[in-house]
């Protein structure tokens, strides 16, 4: 009885093992094929500076400079826990995009103008007390991202417009609206620059080490909110459907459009928070040039994360440890390389999951999944007949 | 001030229409060479649009072949300059070195539209994430390169020179101010003309646009009647390359003699946008293009110089960024189809399987 029960137990361990194999190996194999790419540019960007001594062992000393200054003790690890939860944030903003076969590039606008609600709420707010200040701060950078996101819903769900060419647009004029607002309404009168005022008492509050503020816990349990929606409610069953098949969907009775529209917001609330906590948490004021990566970043989070939750999280702490250890990087090999090579290697990451059928081949891989998961209803013509016919 | 544009001025309501033109027509003599030049790079980008999609495929990676391209055309100047030794005094600033370096940007927007084709057409692979990446890559490759080299504070090879109509066409009245627009320019922005009526004319025109725009709208029924549908596609999404690489160019070897970085700063999708809203055609296309250039154009006008009275007051009230927003907010109406319906190419988008591989 209790060897039967063991062997059961050891046969589901395998099957456990062989399914998170299955999951995680392109990511893996892709993450260590960048980071050889890495090497070879390093090695390369040597010839291009004269007058240092060739140095074979560059990559190396790079790559512990980029690990100590990520991982290297406590101030370290808050450090890429600070960078990688508003990654989190947004890497479920657009993965919650590719499940429904949305693909929001506009995660960069909804994470502004979230920044933008809560910077303006926060400042209003500066004196009053944390625990009104907060959660009314966040709740305003919510709404706005939103907004902002269900602006791009409402249009592909009423007239098919494609999200991707909406949303590019709406980063845009949420570019051109941070700097109409710093600029102008929020301005500190006096400062050289145009600059916001400090959002005081709004600010998060700093849980673990320096600066570990409780931004990094909000992540958590947003990505817990999202997989309990996704895999555990009807609604999420209804989103994840619409994305595999929105004829399948229509023919049992869901509605796209609706779920489109509800996806978009939702999405659009989860970048704006992304925005709130890096505006309440991190900088708590707001300059003109706030923010620029994050809602790019959050793309390769949620390809590499494979639009799923956990792999989220993953895929956010590896992108948060390589930018909080850029900096170290590049200071310990005195500025020979700069603290860009993290775009280059996180790039080379993602081309190798999307090349994945080539790398399959190549490495003889069987029983591995896809590198680039429920994207495949995502490029359909501008006019995306996917959802309005 | 005429005693009829007077009255016309004020009319109540009405007459701020016409101050408003007033404005414009006095104003567009002095601002109109540099609409066009500003106008330039963001056609390029959706010349090369068109090409891609008006085959069926997707191109967003637009904007990071430009940036790729401009820093590539900035350093090979840099390289190849030393061995040339002084500038020769040829027209439109040509050197040597200038026209290598132009020809590495081009070949290398070749290359990346080469990878964005391989990615889409034979692997399959998104072409919005395959373009996507493309954008990241070629921001983190350049940024990277350009911290390091600019430690070593390199000359480049200098720039492109603009092209000086001679005073007695450009001092012909009324339509001298266009002389002025489209030759006091320098040669990528006049060859763009060139480019777009050529384009035009082929694409709807020649066989090789009918195939064009045949494997873009029903590639199945392209390839029966013989037309190798991932041939041509490869062939015109390289090609297309070219137009962004002019883009690229523009910007690091004709408008400035620099590289910055990130210094394409949204006119790739810009491209995209002016691609729409000329409804995938290149005359469309350049229109949309020098319709918004105007609009950021008018923004620094009314900023600078502004009109006088009510229409002053009304005009410098506005942001100056709602000038800068505006292009983005039309393509958004006109793609929602609340002014006139844009459609793209029925196959955009969509990969190809051969009828013989089933």
């Amino acid at each position: 009885m209790t060897e039967k029960r063991a062997s059961q137990v050891g046969g589901r361990l395998r099957g456990m093992l062989r399914d998170l194999w299955a999951a995680a190996a392109l990511p893996l194999i892709s993450i260590v094929l960048a980071l050889i790419v890495g090497a070879v540019v390093i090695l390369a960007s040597e010839l291009i500076v004269p007058g240092r001594p060739f140095d074979v062992t560059l990559p190396l000393a790079a790559y512990s400079a980029l690990f100590t200054g990520s991982l290297g003790g406590l101030d370290p690890i808050v450090n890429t826990m600070r960078s990688a939860a508003p990654l989190v944030l947004g890497g479920l903003a657009v993965g919650l995009g590719f499940k429904a076969g949305l693909f929001n590039i506009g995660a960069q606008g909804q994470f502004l103008l979230g920044a933008l609600g809560a910077v303006t709420v926060g400042i209003a707010l500066n004196e009053a007390s944390p625990f009104i200040a907060i959660p009314l701060s966040l709740l305003a950078g919510g709404l706005f991202g939103a907004a902002w996101g269900f602006v791009p819903g409402l249009l592909k769900a009423v007239s098919g417009a494609h999200e991707v060419v909406t949303t590019i647009m709406l980063n845009y004029v949420a570019g051109s609206t941070i700097a109409w607002a710093v600029s102008g309404p929020l301005d500190q009168p006096g400062s050289p620059s145009p600059i916001t005022a400090q959002v005081g008492n709004a600010a998060l509050p700093v849980l673990i080490g320096r600066n570990g503020h409780a931004g990094i816990l909000l992540a958590l349990v947003a990505a817990v909110v999202v997989g309990w929606l996704l895999y555990r409610t009807t609604r999420g069953f209804e989103i994840r459907t619409v994305g595999a098949n929105p004829d399948a969907a229509r023919y049992a009775g869901m509605q796209p459009r609706l779920i489109v529209v509800l996806t978009m917001s939702m999405a659009g609330l989860l970048a704006g928070l992304s925005g709130s906590i890096v505006v309440l948490g991190v900088t708590h004021h707001m300059t003109a040039s706030f923010g620029t990566t994050v809602g790019f970043d959050s793309i390769a989070v949620a390809l590499l994360g494979r639009s799923n939750p956990v792999g989220i999280i993953f895929a956010a702490l590896l992108f948060g440890a390589m930018r909080a250890g850029a900096p170290l990087m590049q200071i310990q090999t005195l500025n020979l390389i700069p603290a860009e090579l993290v775009d280059v290697v996180q790039a080379t990451i993602l081309l190798f999951l999307v090349a994945h059928a080539v790398i399959r081949r190549l490495l003889h891989l069987r029983g591995v999944a896809a590198g680039v998961e429920a994207t495949d209803t995502i490029t359909k013509s501008y006019s995306g007949e996917a959802v309005t016919h | 001030m005429d005693p009829v544009i007077q009255f016309f001025y004020g009319i109540p309501v009405l007459g701020l229409v016409f101050q408003f033109v007033g404005y414009i027509v006095d104003q567009l003599p002095t601002i109109a060479p540099i609409i066009l030049g500003n106008a330039t790079p963001i056609a390029l980008a959706a010349l090369c649009g068109v090409m891609c999609e008006r085959s069926g495929v997707v191109n967003i990676g637009i904007e990071g072949i430009m940036i790729a391209t401009a820093f590539v055309g900035w350093y090979v100047g840099v390289l190849v300059s030393p061995m040339f030794g002084a500038r020769p005094d040829w027209i439109f600033g040509f050197s040597p070195a200038l026209l290598i370096a132009l020809a590495a940007a081009i070949l290398t927007g070749m290359l990346i539209s080469l990878l964005h084709a391989w990615l889409s057409i034979t692997v399959k692979a998104d072409q919005i994430i395959s373009g996507t990446i493309i954008n990241i890559a070629a921001f983190g490759l350049t940024g990277y390169l350009n911290t390091l080299i600019s430690q070593t504070s390199p000359n480049g090879a200098g720039n492109f020179s603009r092209f000086r109509p001679p005073a007695e066409i450009t001092q012909i009245p009324v339509v001298g101010w266009l002389f002025q627009m489209f030759l006091r320019q320098g040669p990528i922005a006049i060859s763009l003309i060139v480019i777009v009526i050529a384009f035009q004319v082929l694409l709807f025109r020649s066989r090789w646009g009918l195939r064009t725009r045949a494997v873009g709208e029903h590639p199945r029924a392209a390839e029966t009647v013989g037309i190798d549908v991932i041939w041509l596609r490869y062939r015109n999404v390289v090609f297309a390359g070219a137009f962004a690489a002019l883009a690229g160019a523009y910007l690091s070897m004709e408008a400035t003699n620099s590289f910055q970085q990130g210094m394409t700063t949204g006119r790739g999708f810009i491209g995209l946008a002016a691609m729409i809203v000329g409804r995938w055609t290149p005359v469309g296309a350049f229109g949309a293009a020098l319709l918004f250039a105007s609009s950021a154009a008018l923004g620094y006008s009314i900023g600078g110089n502004p009109p006088p009275g009510q229409l002053g007051d009304l005009l410098s009230g506005v942001p100056g960024q709602v000038f800068d927003a505006l292009p983005y907010l039309v393509t958004i109406v006109v793609l929602a189809g609340f002014i006139g319906r844009s459609v793209a190419p029925a196959a955009d988008g969509q990969p190809y399987e051969r009828e013989s591989a089933h």
